[in-house]
């Protein structure tokens, strides 16, 4: 079986063993054929999020994509390329720091209930693979996007019953924050754990309004914003 | 110069990390990955903690439990320390906002109840609220858990908490050696994975947070690759001492083709084991080393292991496993509603590793802790009790995270010479200059092989005897190994070559021990010496002389 990895300076086909991850077969490779393919991976379960690459143009984790002829594998975009499919993570990780996504002031003196659990199960499921913000469009155009991941992991915290402060995580996300997204929903097309930004982004808007925050780019409801040309051409 | 160095960024190196910081250390973390990508996330099941929330317990209860599980072989100092803390270690989880499976509101306790834990847990706390449930060896419902996705929740929280805090991390940086010019630690080397070059960290105390070594069964381990055990091998390199190393926990139902693990919630469900034949042959909810055990039997026999979840039917699958389901499709290509799931028993978690004291310390090197898989508390004994391995990574990662900022109050703050640095500069341009005449690739798969066979969940005198020959010619190969890929930047061989060498330096380890363990205990079962032998009611510590090193 054929598949196609676009490397640092080339693009370079190889043959595979049927039936394998691309996790796997990466390995194949690099025991096989060429030793100085780099990529990265931890626990071939779908659950440390280290693998995350793009598979003809979508992304996916290598240990949970069985390789089909003919695929074609890159790394991650709006990432700098460290080295062939391994890319930098770090600025990724500077925005969950932005968007403030953690509890402010807890306060645990409240009941929690298994609703209250289950209204936010979903975006805690979060693995940090960064495949939303490879399939963001809006780090074309404004690399300093708070972006999916670090929005939803404030929407996880801004629900949680135990934030006595919900206006200090508000407060964070205004700027190149909610009202950047243009609610395309890429990120939530190829979320791995089922994971939907989009909606938690749009209630984060909610809750902005709420907190006497507006959309500035004045209609509220468009779906695109007039910024980078409407929602719809991404 | 730093107060206290973190190595590792799993649960146990993040909650170390808090805890110093917290009690005013200036604390680095350091971590061959990125911190969420540690197997910290992989743990399902849940974290012990004897709050009573469901049903009448008590810390003496999940002690007695743990000791019984332990078969003798545990600390109950220890075991007392760890349980009394866990009702307060999840309240801290619950302040920084892990998010607990919750009960729901009906759940209404009796006076008599409610008395007895308002000594342990605030009144009108949201920690009433939290759910737990029943998990192997305990006797009540005590494992407090997120869904199936308890690591993971709990990792998440901690790293989220850690950039709330300020703690600084450095991250793709692989541990080369501690710096230990006396008998205590001022610091270590790492080589930095992006630029290739070597590092000197100089601290005042250090806290080893890097994991198991279940990874050395490399093709037969539900764990991570990188779960080679690069802080023990450190350790043992530094003259620090290894105990217990040869209890390694089986777990009965990984996927045959390829070791990922298929939770013991499937037969806890009512999946069943069948052989060959479709017949069962053991009961699927006694503990894991004898379940193991049975399956590993049938194999040997020449024969194949099943899970058989047919009978549960399609839609309660889809409900109950839903990531069983769907891993089996994808690694095995079968649909487990309609068809048998092949499994075998996989390693799973590794009791055995860094000797520590009662403050965690480890035993040889002064001013250098360890938590979590990587050490050997003393808790887990000959077998680890379910539940207590999230609970020990985050209280015991608190304690040495702590126990570190005390010990850095009092130390000397002059930094080592370069020495170590030098050597280990040395040591990886050696690896550079070396022909390539081995493929450590193949011979990791090798190394997985013999250990799964030699070394694994049924022993006998005659083949470990073999295994360790050929574990030393190993090393001997490995020495002339050179490297397929010589670029110096983001060398992924290079350093997957390092964790291999990890490897070979732990595997005699677990094998002599095994060799000079002549009885059958929690997870070592030795043919031959099949029962519990009182003279081996101890740990068999290894430690290299100082002239070795």
């Amino acid at each position: 079986m054929k598949i196609t990895i676009k490397r640092d300076k080339s693009v370079e086909s190889f043959e595979v063993s049927e039936g394998l991850t691309l996790l796997a077969a990466l390995y194949e490779i690099k025991e096989k054929q060429d030793a100085s393919l780099t990529f990265s991976s931890g626990c071939r379960a779908s659950i440390c999020g280290a693998c995350a690459v793009r598979v003809n143009g979508k992304e996916v984790l290598a240990c949970a994509h069985k390789i089909n002829e003919n695929d074609t594998v890159e790394p991650l975009q709006y990432h700098p390329v460290l080295r062939d499919l391994k890319v930098d993570k770090q600025k990724a990780k500077e925005t969950l720091k932005r968007a403030s996504a953690w509890l402010h002031q807890p306060q645990i003196s409240v009941e929690i209930t298994p609703e209250d659990e289950h209204r936010t199960e979903r975006q805690s499921d979060c693995i940090l693979c960064d495949s939303c913000y490879s399939a963001c469009p809006v780090f074309a155009v404004n690399p300093d996007f708070l972006g999916p991941f670090a929005l939803t992991r404030a929407y996880r915290y801004s629900e949680d019953k135990r934030e006595s402060n919900v206006k200090e995580i508000i407060d964070h996300i205004q700027t190149n924050g909610v009202w950047d997204c243009t609610l395309c929903g890429e990120c939530t097309a190829v979320c791995p754990k089922g994971i939907d930004p989009k909606m938690d982004i749009t209630m984060l808007r909610g809750t902005s309004l709420q907190h006497g925050y507006s959309d500035p780019n004045f209609t509220a409801q468009s779906f695109g914003t007039p910024d980078f040309g409407g929602g719809f051409g991404f | 110069m730093l107060d206290v160095l973190v190595i590792g960024s799993g649960g146990a190196g993040l909650s170390a990390a808090l805890a110093a910081k917290e009690a005013g250390a200036s604390v680095l973390v350091v971590g061959k990955m990125y911190p969420t990508n540690s197997q910290t996330a992989m743990a399902q099941g849940g974290m012990n903690a004897a709050l009573g929330n469901v049903e009448e317990d008590h810390p003496s209860l999940h002690i007695q439990d743990t000791i019984k599980s332990a078969h003798g072989l545990c600390n109950e100092d220890m075991v007392r320390h760890l349980c009394a803390d866990a009702p307060k270690t999840i309240e801290w989880l619950e302040k920084i906002g892990v998010p607990f499976s919750r009960l729901p509101q009906s759940i209404e306790v009796s006076q008599s109840d409610t008395n007895q834990r308002s000594s342990l847990l605030a009144p009108h706390s949201s920690l009433k609220s939290i759910a737990q449930r029943q998990l192997g060896g305990a006797s009540a419902k005590r494992a407090c858990y997120a869904q199936d996705y308890t690591g993971l929740k709990i990792l998440h929280t901690l790293y989220d908490t850690c950039l709330k805090e300020g703690i600084d991390f450095l991250d793709e940086h692989f541990l080369l050696n501690l710096i230990v010019p006396e008998d205590t630690v001022k610091g270590a080397t790492f080589l930095d994975i992006r630029s290739g070059e070597v590092k000197q960290i100089d601290a005042k105390s250090v806290v080893i947070a890097t994991g198991g070594y279940g990874a050395l069964y490399h093709g037969y381990t539900t764990n991570m690759y990188g779960a080679t055990g690069d802080g023990i091998a450190a350790v043992m390199r530094a003259g620090g001492a290894l105990s217990d190393m040869e209890f390694v926990q089986f777990h009965p139902t990984g996927l045959k083709h390829s070791s990922i693990l298929m939770s013991e919630s499937a037969r806890g469900e009512g999946g069943y084991l069948v052989n060959t034949k479709g017949e069962r042959f053991v009961d699927e909810l006694k503990p894991r080393d004898e379940v193991s055990r049975a399956i590993f039997a049938q194999i040997q026999a020449g024969g194949s292991v099943f899970l058989d979840l047919r009978h549960l039917g399609e839609e309660k699958l889809q409900t109950l496993l839903p990531q069983e389901v769907a891993l089996c499709k994808l690694h095995e290509k079968i649909d487990p509603a309609h068809a048998l799931v092949p499994i075998k028993p996989v390693a799973h978690y590794t009791m055995g590793g860094i000797d520590v004291d009662e403050a965690l310390e480890v035993n040889g090197i002064k001013g250098c802790f360890a938590a979590g898989e990587c050490s050997n508390a003393k808790v887990h004994g000959a077998n680890r009790l379910g539940g207590n391995s999230l609970l020990e990574i985050t209280a015991f990662g608190r304690f040495a995270g702590e126990n570190a900022y005390k010990h850095s109050i009092y130390a000397s703050s002059k930094p080592a010479n370069g020495e170590q640095k030098e050597k280990d500069i040395a040591a990886i341009e050696a690896i550079y200059a070396r022909p390539l005449t081995h493929n450590h690739y193949t011979m990791q798969r090798t190394l997985g092989r013999l250990l799964y066979e030699k070394v694994g969940i049924v022993r006998e005198n005659r083949t470990l005897h073999q295994a360790l020959e050929m574990v030393i010619a190993m090393q001997v190969e490995q020495k002339e190994m050179g490297l397929a890929d010589k670029n110096r930047t983001h060398n992924q061989t290079l350093v997957e070559l390092l964790e291999f060498q990890n490897a070979l330096l732990i595997a005699p380890a677990i094998i002599s021990a095994a060799i000079a363990r002549d009885e059958s205990r929690g997870a070592h079962f030795k043919k031959g010496f099949e029962a519990e032998d009182e003279a081996f009611k101890k740990h068999i510590v290894l430690q290299w002389k100082r002239e070795e090193r």
